[in-house]
């Protein structure tokens, strides 16, 4: 049972009270960015490249320009002569707004058709003549490194080959002399696939800039507000544009998941085209370019490697990761980790010693490297890890379950250093596992599967058992672009008692305007209905670095109870004031002060605050606000534990989902209704690129299913009825001992599906299959088997 | 060749002019401003555009406006009403159906339609029922439960409790 410290009127932590923001959605009033119509805006389309690696001979606007409707056509030349034709990535690498000569992907901008509608601007792009002279692109990323690979970024001088970063955690001798000396090792390669977040709303964005008052307004979709409005002003602060002329808005956003991080092209363009006509300027991507050109996620390839006892003892993990980058590094990770979190990759296991590199090389794909609902890489990690503990149990002959829990680091062991530097905050991972194979009656699951077996039925039950990494994080080792990244809340409480607060991040479904508000109400005592919540505008959010990779409650959550904890001193000494007693001589209970030992002596939070605008004491500050930037003293560490069953047809290979069980450890619960729904959503989207996503090309770098028809975004009916809980195990650092949540079922699904299809065909030799597990790769696997 | 058209919207008669070309989604969106309709594809996938036409559900996105000529149509915007809310309304807020909000009234749309044609579906039938839309955020278990929540509602039963299992 979650329980509850505030009454259901105050709505403070634990309860399920019913979103905010729900009003406003149902009834068709959500505003997003393609909503935004102003007077006299243009709109914008883009011309892309049909290849994936050639010459621009010439561009040819002639024809389009003498299409109704049609005012300019803009190339990179164009944009070369104001420096705007580059940008910087996230990463410090650069990437091309338009191109001047070269295109390096398929679906790469190449000009931009500006006109008075969509339709004309959409006329003109077909109208655009390029010539364009292909040469043979890179690919394969394990070729991109031949001594004969054609070098990619010849705009970087002196680069001679194609290789991005080398990247290195935890002892690598220490780690050698294990693996030498085990009675067992396994290895495994596998790849996890190029996949896409395809939030239901693309991404967009009207600029307005006003030439009177030189002033840019840009509505945009983003999920790092503060950021993009600091990178507009570093990339256009020589035009004029600095960062007291431009406002960021963020209006309601269709779903993120990372993919609203980076800054697309479009968006410059845009910016460039408004503030030459000084109009504004709309640009919307449909959603084949946006799955075509937008950042990709995850496309990592591991080779991993486990020694342990013959007795089932993990006591070392080696991985190696090849990166592919496409064309430049634009991940979205923090600057000092340029493979993310990745090295959370020794899990939930009580060992000592591990190695891990990776190389990221360029090849002819489009950029990226962003979650897709994912804290930097820790997917990759989860799936390498997991994949490997079932591997390794099959190998010594134990049920995963029982060598999970013999493995597993103990209650006790927290806060754990791990052998890639991580101290993990806390953890019960025992009583998750537990708790899940207790719900899906895990040993009736096992003697099942062993009668089915006999009668030669395909059924199999997997096991994940992930530790995150999230709320990235503590200013000494996280920053992007240099930009520390901690998150702020600022309260303001009215005098009749009624709240607004702003922050740094941006919800894009999350249900921030929910649980921010019962955050400040656990606190204050403020009921959560009387307290409104802002985000995504510039001019009146405090600085923050935004929402992606679970960090809003870990960072902007803790500032919200921090921020409240300072009003609610400021509270404390008015009630002193006015009920003529000491500080020390009072009791706060939610809502209210009264005086220890005489209850009936007492001042509500309203009465207080009304005082602090009518009646404070003299010499204190009037008003009742507060501000906070936090700065997390560690991560948060979330775990789970899910199971999955599944059952594959002999004939077809068609893979059921026939249960699954999440439980997760989030640590303190804000809104179980929410959690819940975060939990649902990030399963769905572990079930994608387990069974369905991945984006594919051939070998020219044609995309082959870059529209919603042909890329597979689960719907109702393949998605199963998850069944989910929870265990509480509170992070002892966080202040209200929240861990955050949104990407834990995304991170910690696919190893438990896999491992549940690996196990349905194990007794048939069967240790490894790549992600998507398609049908048909399961019937081949059964074909080659002599099974189907 | 631009054509004019009439078409009753949420129980108001619009008349407006159109090229032939004009898909209904941009009528709706961009000439009668009523925003709460979405695009969410270019391939008619993802059912983010679902209104009414004429009772029945469709993808505006598939529809040209001069098709839609002489029709009644009603979209989100047309659902509460000055009683209040549609049940679907109720049950996607009642059972948290709904994240981000940006498939949602097209999800809401095709229910209703659902609803009318099949007034207790299973949740088998409420999952193949909805196939047609996407949902990124949710993972469907609580667009189901709003489904079934409104159903009851509709049908004048008891309501299903609201409370999340998560045990
Ligand atoms: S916009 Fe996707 S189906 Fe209509
Ligand atoms: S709620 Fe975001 S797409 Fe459905």
């Amino acid at each position: 049972m979650i329980q509850c410290k505030t009454s259901k009127e105050i709505g403070g932590m634990g309860h399920s009270i019913k979103r905010k923001e729900d009003a406003r959605f149902i009834q068709g009033k959500g505003h997003y960015v393609d909503d935004i119509q102003l007077p006299g805006m243009l709109h914008m389309d883009i011309v892309r490249s049909p290849y994936a690696y050639a010459k621009i001979k010439s561009i040819n606007a002639e024809a389009a320009l003498k299409i109704p409707g049609v005012i300019a056509v803009v190339t990179g030349k164009d944009l070369e002569k104001y420096n705007l034709h580059w940008m910087p990535t996230l990463m410090s690498d650069t990437q091309m707004v338009l191109p001047t000569d070269t295109v390096m992907y398929q679906a790469q901008e190449v000009a931009a058709v500006i006109a008075t509608d969509r339709y004309a601007a959409r006329d003109g792009k077909e109208a655009v003549m390029v010539e364009y002279e292909p040469m043979k692109p890179v690919i394969d990323p394990h070729k991109s490194l031949d001594p004969n690979a054609p070098v990619l970024r010849t705009d970087k001088p002196g680069k001679t080959d194609n290789h991005i970063w080398h990247w290195e955690v935890g002892d690598k001798e220490a780690t050698e002399k294990v693996f030498a000396g085990a009675d067992v090792v396994v290895k495994e390669q596998m790849h996890i696939p190029r996949i896409h977040v395809a939030s239901i709303e693309t991404c967009g964005c009207v600029a307005d800039y006003d030439k009177v008052n030189n002033h840019l307004t840009m509505y945009m979709t983003t999920q790092a507000p503060h950021a993009i409005r600091t990178v507009i002003a570093l990339v256009a602060g020589h035009v004029g544009l600095t960062e007291e002329k431009v406002r960021v808005i963020s209006p309601d956003i269709g779903g993120g998941f990372g993919g609203k991080v980076p800054v697309y092209p479009g968006y410059v363009i845009a910016i460039a085209v408004s503030f030459l006509v000084g109009k504004p300027v709309k640009w919307v991507e449909d959603r084949s370019e946006n799955l075509q050109a937008d950042s990709f996620a995850r496309d990592y390839h591991i080779t991993a490697e486990m020694a342990g006892t013959k007795d089932g003892k993990i006591l070392a993990t080696r991985f190696k990761v090849l990166a592919d980058h496409g064309y430049t590094d634009a991940s979205a990770n923090p600057s000092k980790f340029p493979t993310g979190l990745f090295s959370i990759g020794t899990g939930s296991y009580d060992y000592g010693t591990a190695f891990m590199e990776a190389d990221a090389v360029y090849t002819n794909k489009p950029p990226g490297g962003v979650a897709y609902r994912c804290s930097f890489r820790v997917t990759e990690a989860v799936h390498a890890i997991e994949r490997m503990t079932d591997r390794f149990a099959f190998e010594v002959g134990k049920d995963p379950a029982q060598l999970r829990m013999e493995n597993f680091i103990k209650k006790d062991q927290f806060p754990w250093k791990s052998p890639t530097g991580w101290e993990y905050d806390s953890g019960d991972y025992h009583a998750g596992l537990q708790k899940a194979m207790d719900a899906i009656d895990y040993d009736g699951l096992r003697k099942e599967q062993a009668e089915k077996r006999k009668r030669g039925e395909l059924m199999g039950i997997g096991i994940s058992t992930f530790t995150e990494i999230v709320g990235a994080g503590p200013s000494k080792d996280f920053d992007i672009l240099g930009i520390k990244m901690f998150d702020s809340a600022e309260i303001r409480v009215h005098p009749t008692g009624k709240a607004i607060a702003r922050f740094g991040t941006k919800s894009q479904g999350q249900g921030h305007e929910t649980t921010y508000a019962q955050i400040i109400a656990e606190e204050l005592g403020i009921p959560a209905e009387h307290i409104q919540i802002e985000e995504g505008d510039t001019d009146t959010a405090p600085y923050g670095l935004g929402t992606y990779a679970s960090r809003s409650t870990p960072t902007a959550g803790a500032a919200a109870a921090v921020a409240a904890r300072k009003l609610r001193d400021k509270a404390r000494k008015i009630a002193a004031y006015l009920l003529e007693v000491s500080e020390e001589d009072l009791e706060w209970e939610p809502g209210k002060f009264s005086v220890k030992g005489a209850p009936e002596k007492s001042k509500t939070i309203q009465e207080i605050v009304f005082a602090a605008y009518t009646n404070h004491p003299q010499g204190m500050e009037a008003g009742f606000e507060a501000t906070h930037y936090y700065d997390p003293p560690n991560l948060t560490f979330p775990s789970g534990a899910y199971i999955c069953v599944v059952d594959l047809d002999k004939e077809t290979g068609e893979i059921k989902v026939r249960r699954f069980v999440a439980i997760d450890d989030c640590g303190h619960i804000i809104n179980p209704m929410i959690v819940q729904g975060q939990v649902h959503g990030g399963l769905t989207q572990g079930l994608a690129p387990a069974m369905y996503e991945s984006l594919i090309y051939d070998e020219d770098g044609n995309i082959l299913n870059g529209t919603f028809m042909d890329y597979l975004v689960p719907t109702a009916v393949e998605s199963p009825s998850w069944e989910t809980g929870h265990t509480v195990t509170p992070s002892p650092h966080h202040p209200i001992g929240a861990k955050g949540v949104g990407e834990s079922p995304t991170v910690g699904a696919p190893p438990a599906i896999v491992n549940a299809i690996v196990d349905a065909l194990s007794h048939l030799g069967v240790t490894h299959i790549d992600i998507p597990v398609t049908p048909f790769k399961v019937w081949k696997i059964l074909k080659e088997k002599g099974v189907a | 060749m631009k054509k004019e058209i009439t078409v009753t919207i949420n129980g108001e008669k619009h008349t407006a002019t159109v090229e032939p070309r004009t898909l209904l989604v941009h009528l709706i969106r961009e000439h009668l401003r009523l925003t709460g309709t979405h695009i969410g594809c270019d391939t008619s996938n993802c059912g983010a555009c679902t209104i009414l036409v004429n009772g029945k559900s469709i993808k505006s996105c598939t529809m040209l406006a001069i098709q839609a000529d002489g029709k009644e149509i009603i979209t989100v915007e047309g659902l509460a009403t000055t009683e209040g809310l549609h049940p679907i309304q109720e049950g996607f807020k009642e059972n948290h159906g709904l994240h981000c909000g940006y498939c949602t009234p097209g999800m809401m749309m095709r229910a209703v339609e659902l609803l009318a044609d099949n007034p207790n579906p299973t949740e088998e039938e409420i999952r193949w029922g909805i196939s047609g839309n996407l949902c990124r955020c949710t993972g469907y278990n609580n667009i189901v439960k709003a489904i079934q929540y409104a159903g009851a509602k509709m049908r004048g039963e008891t309501l299903p409790s609201t409370e999340p299992e998560f045990v």
